[in-house]
């Protein structure tokens, strides 16, 4: 705990460290003083989509709960970048700065400070994390009250009750934690490859983009082979706990339509991590400090 | 006295070609300034860093404080203290804080009255609140072996500590080696390109180059004033040199090379010499003893 203290402790004495709050905090304020001031212009473009099939006053769809959905469905794509910039340069800020070989000179294992530097990346992100639930989702109850969320699915639009939205959100992001640890991980274990910071957050951010055109692409070679085992297909997998069985046109408060893929979903972002920190571990301990 | 370093016959070898230690034995004995030279890539550093466990060697033993390396690596390193080249810190906090989070990594939890005496040994207490990005060089090598002795190590480590420092930076280090030395008793182990620094303040020293040992011995022994090397100034080397290999003074020669003619001989033997040399035709127009620590070095490292 004493050494997870340390970095937590160097992490957070960092100015750049801040630089991710700092953007996500804009990005939210901004957002939410949009939906102040057009916003039902905005619920009124969104559901122009449904209009014969689904009709519901701007006025009762825009609400805390829709603000707080519209702002993870932007930003819990961006989110790993900022993620990667801290966890990036874990190790290789250090090799970079030319700590790492005096902290290697002290009586503490490499597997050790490597598990507690992950540690601490995974304890930025959450913090993070629950930085950007403050802001998005109690900001915007404060700012535009709760009723019912109205979630979109192509032509289909799922109501859900007042009552039965809190906690999805806290499942929600208790799986958007899980998907940014992943991608922390991802910067974390290329941190241990470099001596220089920019090299693993470029090498992470990359990769994200790279996956993600895999994810996106239509073919079915890659449905079958490659995409069921890429965390970048699983990352938006928080939007189910929003999709909810129905009766009759009703929904069914407390259900989830597909509860096995979130957590299908939730283990193979799980694997993921396990098989980016192993490689971390496993090279590290291995590495010659050079720098 | 107990020997604190064993290194034997160690070897590094990076790729496929680059031998940077090649079959390198030695002993650092309890007490001692153990000085360590060598020129740039001579293998110095990669040394030192097998010694801390920060680079793998590929083969060889070492034993530190009797036990073997990296087996009881922790045990070891919780004895021993080092800076290795620059001593980086983190440039954003301050002196206190570095230093605190550099104890905690030793397993120590100093309090903040403890740390500022250690900063104050070395001068830096009126500073303790400054982030060490508005430090000097010469304080950031201070502050740099504060953190390496902030758990008072047995076995201190110091790789370069005099590099960037101004005159009186390295006649502070000189004195704080000194010290740790003769009054509190530890060990060095110091790597310097400044010989003359090293002349000053190790017992012993061990010369390397292209990562194997040329010489080790006491410093002491290895200028010994009654042995010298002697540079022979002539305007017939050819000769100078045939006459050397062909007469008792044949063991002599060290180099014959580039030049030079190096002869190592006992000084009463210095008026012999001229005798042969000028009696077999070579005109002598000055024979320059050299015994100072820095002739001895480049005559057995040169190429």
């Amino acid at each position: 705990m004493q050494l997870l203290r340390i970095e937590l402790y160097k992490i957070f004495k960092r100015p750049r460290t801040f630089i991710a709050f700092g953007v996500i905090t804009a990005i939210i304020l901004l957002v939410q003083v949009a939906m102040k001031f057009g916003g039902e212009e905005y619920v009124g473009l969104v559901m122009s989509g449904l209009s014969g099939t689904f009709d519901a006053p701007a006025g009762q769809v825009l609400n805390g709960y829709f603000v707080c959905f519209i702002i993870l469905n932007l930003l819990l794509i961006h989110v790993p970048i900022l993620v990667a910039l801290i966890a990036g340069d874990m190790i290789s800020g250090e090799a970079n700065m030319g700590t790492l070989r005096l902290l290697l000179t002290k009586p503490v294992s490499r597997v050790q400070l490597l598990l507690v530097k992950f540690f601490a990346a995974a304890s930025y992100t959450l913090i993070l994390l629950i930085w950007v639930a403050i802001l998005s989702l109690l900001v915007s109850i404060w700012l535009f009250g709760t009723n019912e969320l109205f979630v979109a699915r192509g032509l289909e639009v799922n109501i859900l009750s007042s009552s039965d939205i809190l906690w999805r959100y806290i499942a929600a992001f208790g799986f958007a934690a899980v998907a940014l640890i992943t991608v922390a991980s991802l910067a974390f274990m290329f941190s241990t490859f470099s001596d220089n910071s920019i090299g693993p957050i470029v090498a992470c951010v990359s990769v994200i983009i790279v996956f993600t055109i895999l994810t996106q692409l239509q073919i079915p070679f890659y449905d079958e082979t490659v995409k069921p085992w890429l965390f970048t297909t699983h990352m938006l997998g928080w939007k189910g706990f929003f999709y909810v069985k129905g009766e009759q046109g009703v929904t069914i408060d407390g259900s989830i339509e597909n509860s096995s893929a979130i957590l299908k979903s939730g283990l193979i972002l799980l694997c993921n991590t396990f098989v980016f920190l192993s490689v971390a571990i496993w090279h590290f301990n291995r590495k010659n400090i050079l720098s | 006295m107990s020997v604190i370093i064993r290194a034997r016959d160690i070897t590094k070898t990076f790729g496929r070609e680059i031998k940077a230690v090649d079959g390198l034995s030695f002993t650092v004995e309890e007490g001692q300034v153990y000085g360590f030279l060598g020129q740039n890539g001579a293998g110095k550093s990669t040394t030192i860093r097998m010694l801390l466990t920060l680079i793998t060697p590929g083969s060889g033993d070492i034993e530190i404080f009797g036990m073997n390396l990296p087996r009881n690596r922790k045990a070891i390193l919780r004895r021993t203290g080092a800076i290795i080249e620059r001593p980086d810190l983190y440039k954003y906090l301050t002196a206190l804080e570095n230093l605190r989070i550099f104890a905690k990594m030793s397993g120590l939890n100093l309090t903040d009255k403890v740390l500022m005496e250690h900063l104050a040994k070395i001068g830096l207490a009126d500073r303790a609140h400054s982030k060490v990005k508005t430090y000097s060089q010469g304080m950031k090598q201070r502050l740099g072996i504060a953190a390496a002795l902030v758990h008072n190590p047995d076995l201190i480590i110091l790789d370069e500590p005099t590099n960037g420092l101004d005159p009186q930076g390295i006649a502070d280090v000189r004195k704080l080696i000194l010290h740790l030395s003769k009054d509190l008793k530890k060990t060095l182990l110091v790597s310097s390109h400044l010989l003359g620094e090293m002349e000053m303040i190790a017992d012993s020293m061990l010369i390397i180059d292209k990562g194997k040992k040329i010489v080790e011995g006491p410093t002491a022994e290895l200028l010994n004033p009654e042995k010298i090397l002697v540079e022979i100034v002539t305007d017939n080397k050819e000769k100078a040199i045939a006459v050397l290999r062909t007469t008792k003074w044949s063991g002599s020669l060290t180099d014959a090379t580039n030049g030079n003619i190096m002869v190592e001989l006992h000084k009463a033997n210095i008026p012999d010499l001229n005798s042969e040399l000028v009696s077999n035709g070579v005109r002598i127009f000055s024979l320059r003893p050299k015994h100072s620590l820095e002739d001895y070095f480049l005559s057995v490292t040169k190429h």
